[in-house]
């Protein structure tokens, strides 16, 4: 190595951030006018490797600024400061259909940005300078709590300091599992979040028996008892199947008095009167009727539609009592999303509630509205929690719509959460009492 | 019944580097109610360090820490960072303590909080209204930290992360002696390899035999090693580091720095002195040492009047690189201002005058250190052979020490960026 040439410098900051934050890449003592590749490289919980990188050209002073200089070329193009992030893909020759989620939260996400010399697009040589990002889902001081209580399978997230704080029960799609990255980010906000597991909860796994209506009531009672948490501001979020559960029990729960809900990509399309088991029946039901396209992936956002306008398979949200949020992708191609969030606005507006509906819809966005700079996937392996079966979902949407959407979701949501969950005014004193 | 939602207190980032900036919001008050902002720190050697201020929210019933006033507490205005800067020993705590961090693989926590109504005194007593956890790193991920014992020297190196080359450091704190990592584990994450140099230890100055060629091996250790430039690596130096910083850039036919940073130095020792026989000279200096009030040391009458005999210090007109001298006017340790005066007046008569930089603050002390780190006006010292515990005046008033930490590390870094990343002009051969 020619340890006299004069060095590149690479600067990332924040070094150490939550996941969405914002971060500047800035490369400074390069030549003036000199040809660079900046390349992120990240390798997943699973093993794998992913990657982006973008073609710049130093200015006259040698220096490049990723939030300010275009890209010419590479996963990304143009002006995108946190592209080196959301335009991330498995690296050429990995298995297909892979996803990018962290499970463990306790551990930062480790991105290694570096900078090489000339355009490249592949078998990265030269590298001038590189350096290690942190990319957190836990602020410092949150408190990750595992919930076993009542045959719960959940785990509570508290933001640092004395409280007592809002709350947010956090709830997955049909794919099960304990999913904690969410709620573990909602509460480095401010917000006592519970991510419950309730399709592969512990007592469903042993029983072979899935969980009722009342799971739901009792984690939102461990929210609402919880000596940290407010009691009457507790909301709901939901995406997908969890946005159809969120919804069921906002209008019929006895117990929950949820102060607003949020659903993403989900639908109010569903076996009213249904159980977990009997909502599961119905889209394992409807599973069969997808169909692929070329690529062999499967659409599945054609088998509740049309929109039924049989009353006992749509939750009657004309009966909402508090706000709610519905954030929709319009390429969504795994739930007719969209056309769910029409026909809910319909019955809202006869039923003369729907000025509690608020309705986000992100063109050539897809089903997986997640946390902002995530990688998006238009299609990915997929296996729901009650079928052994795996197939190649297509979610939708395109890469950089998905990627500005989820940005401008999660903004919007978190907005919508401190504004229902903070604010002093109390939204059911708009509403005529009930009979 | 609704419950009032607490106020939202935030700080960003979350985790930071030490000479990073803290934004401290709260949100969601009654307007016009009057908080206290505070911050708590426990230092490792598990004492508590608090700061606060008392501010009054707008009418959206918002407080910014950058952009209100505080009107009382450890500080005073429009002081974004007054939290950290201004902290302070808790009422009841031991005299005279210094706030360092020692293990720099870990980051200092500091706690932030919000109480209602303007708070002075038993924080610990009351239940804040809300609060928040914030990491300040002096290492960047990626940052290695390898300890050296080779060629008969101590200390320890921090290397960038990257493949390098990068620009060189070698790192000397002062009198006090030890080790002490973190500076150079903070230049390591502005992309300089910085080896922290250990050269006596605590209390063992005057039975340390030490000659030159330790430095100088030190400064080879950083110069050679392979990723590393070899025309770039400069001294970075405080108090006594400073003086043999200078000695060497004056003095060394092996090490040759591309350029030096001199916080409260001086040249006061003349040529083939050991650096032991710095406090030897000095003890017969020590006679000159006053106290003040309340019984603090003040050294910096020894090596006062300056010769104008030239063979009685060091001729730095045989300095050839680059040299930056940062000082406090109210410096009571050493006579560093009236020290840097005489450098440049020399300099100037080697023709040399266009390599001094100075940068002189008012009101400042001798411990000029990395920004936002707390003040110190008097503290603990091991002194002699005897290990004598006293208490030494270093001087300075805390907002402008302050501010003149935050803004001589601006200019440190930029001086080093300048010399060492980016040299525009070719540089005198020697």
């Amino acid at each position: 190595m020619d340890r006299r040439r004069c060095c590149v410098r690479l600067s990332v900051q924040p070094s150490r951030g939550l996941v969405d934050e914002k971060f500047s890449v800035l490369v400074q003592n390069a030549p003036p006018g000199a040809q660079l590749t900046i390349q992120a490289l990240h390798r997943c919980e699973g093993g794998h490797n992913w990657e982006a990188f973008a073609h710049y050209v130093t200015d006259a002073s040698g220096t490049v600024n990723a939030s300010e200089d275009p890209s010419l070329g590479g996963t990304y193009c143009g002006v995108e400061p946190m592209g080196l992030l959301w335009s991330l893909r498995p690296v050429p020759g990995s298995k297909p259909g892979l996803r990018l989620r962290k499970m463990n939260v306790q551990t930062p996400m480790e991105v290694t940005i570096s900078v090489y010399q000339g355009h490249q697009t592949q078998g990265f040589v030269d590298q001038l300078a590189s350096q290690l990002v942190e990319r957190w889902y836990m602020a410092p001081g949150v408190r990750r709590i595992p919930i076993t209580e009542q045959s719960l399978s959940a785990t509570l997230f508290l933001p640092p300091g004395p409280g007592p704080f809002p709350g947010v029960l956090d709830l997955w799609g049909s794919g099960g599992q304990l999913v904690e990255y969410r709620a573990a980010l909602l509460a480095s906000h401010g917000f006592a979040s519970l991510a419950l597991d309730y399709l592969t909860s512990k007592i469903t796994m042993e029983t072979g028996k899935m969980v009722d209506n009342q799971y739901f009531e009792t984690a939102y009672g461990v929210l609402q008892t919880h000596p940290q948490v407010l009691r009457s501001r507790i909301a709901m979020l939901g995406l997908s199947f969890g946005s159809s559960v969120t919804l069921k029990m906002a209008v019929y729960s006895q117990v929950m008095k949820l102060r607003c809900v949020v659903c993403i990509s989900g639908s109010h399309v569903q076996p009213v009167e249904g159980s977990v088991q009997e909502m599961s029946a119905f889209i394992q039901k409807n599973f069969v009727k997808g169909r692929v396209n070329e690529e062999n992936h499967m659409i599945l956002r054609d088998v509740v539609l049309p929109v039924p306008s049989d009353p006992s398979y749509k939750v009657d949200v004309g009966r909402l009592r508090c706000p709610v949020l519905m954030v929709v992708g319009e390429d969504d191609q795994n739930w007719p999303s969209s056309e769910s969030a029409q026909d809910m606005k319909a019955m809202m507006e006869r039923a003369g509630n729907s000025h509690l509906l608020t309705i986000l819809s992100y063109p050539n966005t897809g089903h997986l509205i997640e946390p902002p700079y995530m990688p998006h996937l238009r299609a990915s392996f997929f296996k729901t929690a009650f079928s052994p079966e795996k197939v190649m979902a297509l979610w939708g949407g395109e890469t950089v719509s998905h990627s500005r959407a989820q940005e401008d979701a999660w903004r919007k949501t978190l907005a919508f959460l401190r504004e229902n969950l903070h604010g002093n005014t109390n939204p059911e004193a708009t509403l005529c009492p009930r009979l | 019944m609704s419950q009032t939602a607490p106020p939202v207190l935030s700080v960003r980032p979350t985790r930071a580097l030490v000479d990073e900036r803290l934004l401290v919001m709260v949100e969601n008050l009654p307007p016009g109610s009057p908080v206290t902002l505070h911050s708590v720190h426990q230092s490792e050697d598990k004492d508590y360090w608090q700061a606060f201020g008392h501010y009054i929210s707008d009418h959206e019933g918002s407080v910014s820490v950058a952009e209100d006033l505080s009107f009382g507490g450890t500080y005073q205005g429009k002081e974004p960072m007054g939290l950290l800067w201004s902290m302070r020993p808790v009422p009841g705590s031991r005299t005279g303590l210094r706030l360092r961090k020692m293990n720099v693989c870990s980051p200092m926590l500091v706690n932030i909080s919000v109480y209602g109504g303007h708070v002075t005194e038993g924080f610990r007593e009351l239940r804040p209204l809300a609060s928040v956890l914030t990491e300040r790193w002096y290492m960047a991920p990626g940052v290695k930290r390898t300890s050296v014992e080779e060629r008969g020297i101590r200390g320890t190196l921090f290397i960038p992360p990257g493949p390098g080359p990068f620009p060189g450091l070698l790192d000397m704190w002062g009198g006090g002696g030890g080790l002490l990592e973190y500076r150079s584990a903070l230049l390591a994450s502005h992309g300089y390899m910085s080896l922290a140099l250990e050269y006596f230890k605590p209390g063992e100055l005057q039975t340390a035999e030490l000659q030159l060629n330790y430095f100088e091996t030190a400064f080879s250790v950083v110069r050679e090693h392979p990723q590393v430039m070899p025309d770039r690596v400069g001294i970075f130096g405080l108090s006594l580091g400073s003086i043999v910083a200078l000695r060497l850039a004056a003095e060394s036919a092996v090490a040759k720095p591309s350029c030096c940073i001199c916080i409260s130095g001086s040249h006061f020792y003349p040529r083939d002195a050991i650096i032991g026989g710095v406090h030897g000279i000095a003890k017969g200096g020590f006679r000159k040492v006053r106290v003040d009030e309340n019984n603090h040391q003040i050294w910096r009458d020894i090596g006062l009047p300056i010769s104008s005999d030239p063979s009685k210090k060091l001729d730095v007109r045989r300095i050839n690189c680059p040299v930056l001298l940062v000082n406090g006017l109210d410096d009571q340790n050493h006579a560093t201002v009236e020290a840097a005066e005489d450098m440049a007046q020399m300099m100037h008569t080697a023709g040399k005058a266009h390599l001094v930089s100075r940068l002189a603050y008012p009101d400042t002390g001798h411990l000029i250190e990395p920004p936002y780190s707390p003040h110190f006006r008097a503290t603990n010292f091991m002194v002699g052979s005897k290990k004598e515990k006293v208490t030494l005046l270093w001087g300075g008033q805390t907002k402008p020490h302050s501010d003149a930490q935050e803004d001589s590390w601006k200019k440190i870094l930029s001086f080093l960026w300048q010399q060492l990343y980016s040299p525009r002009s070719p540089r005198a051969r020697m």
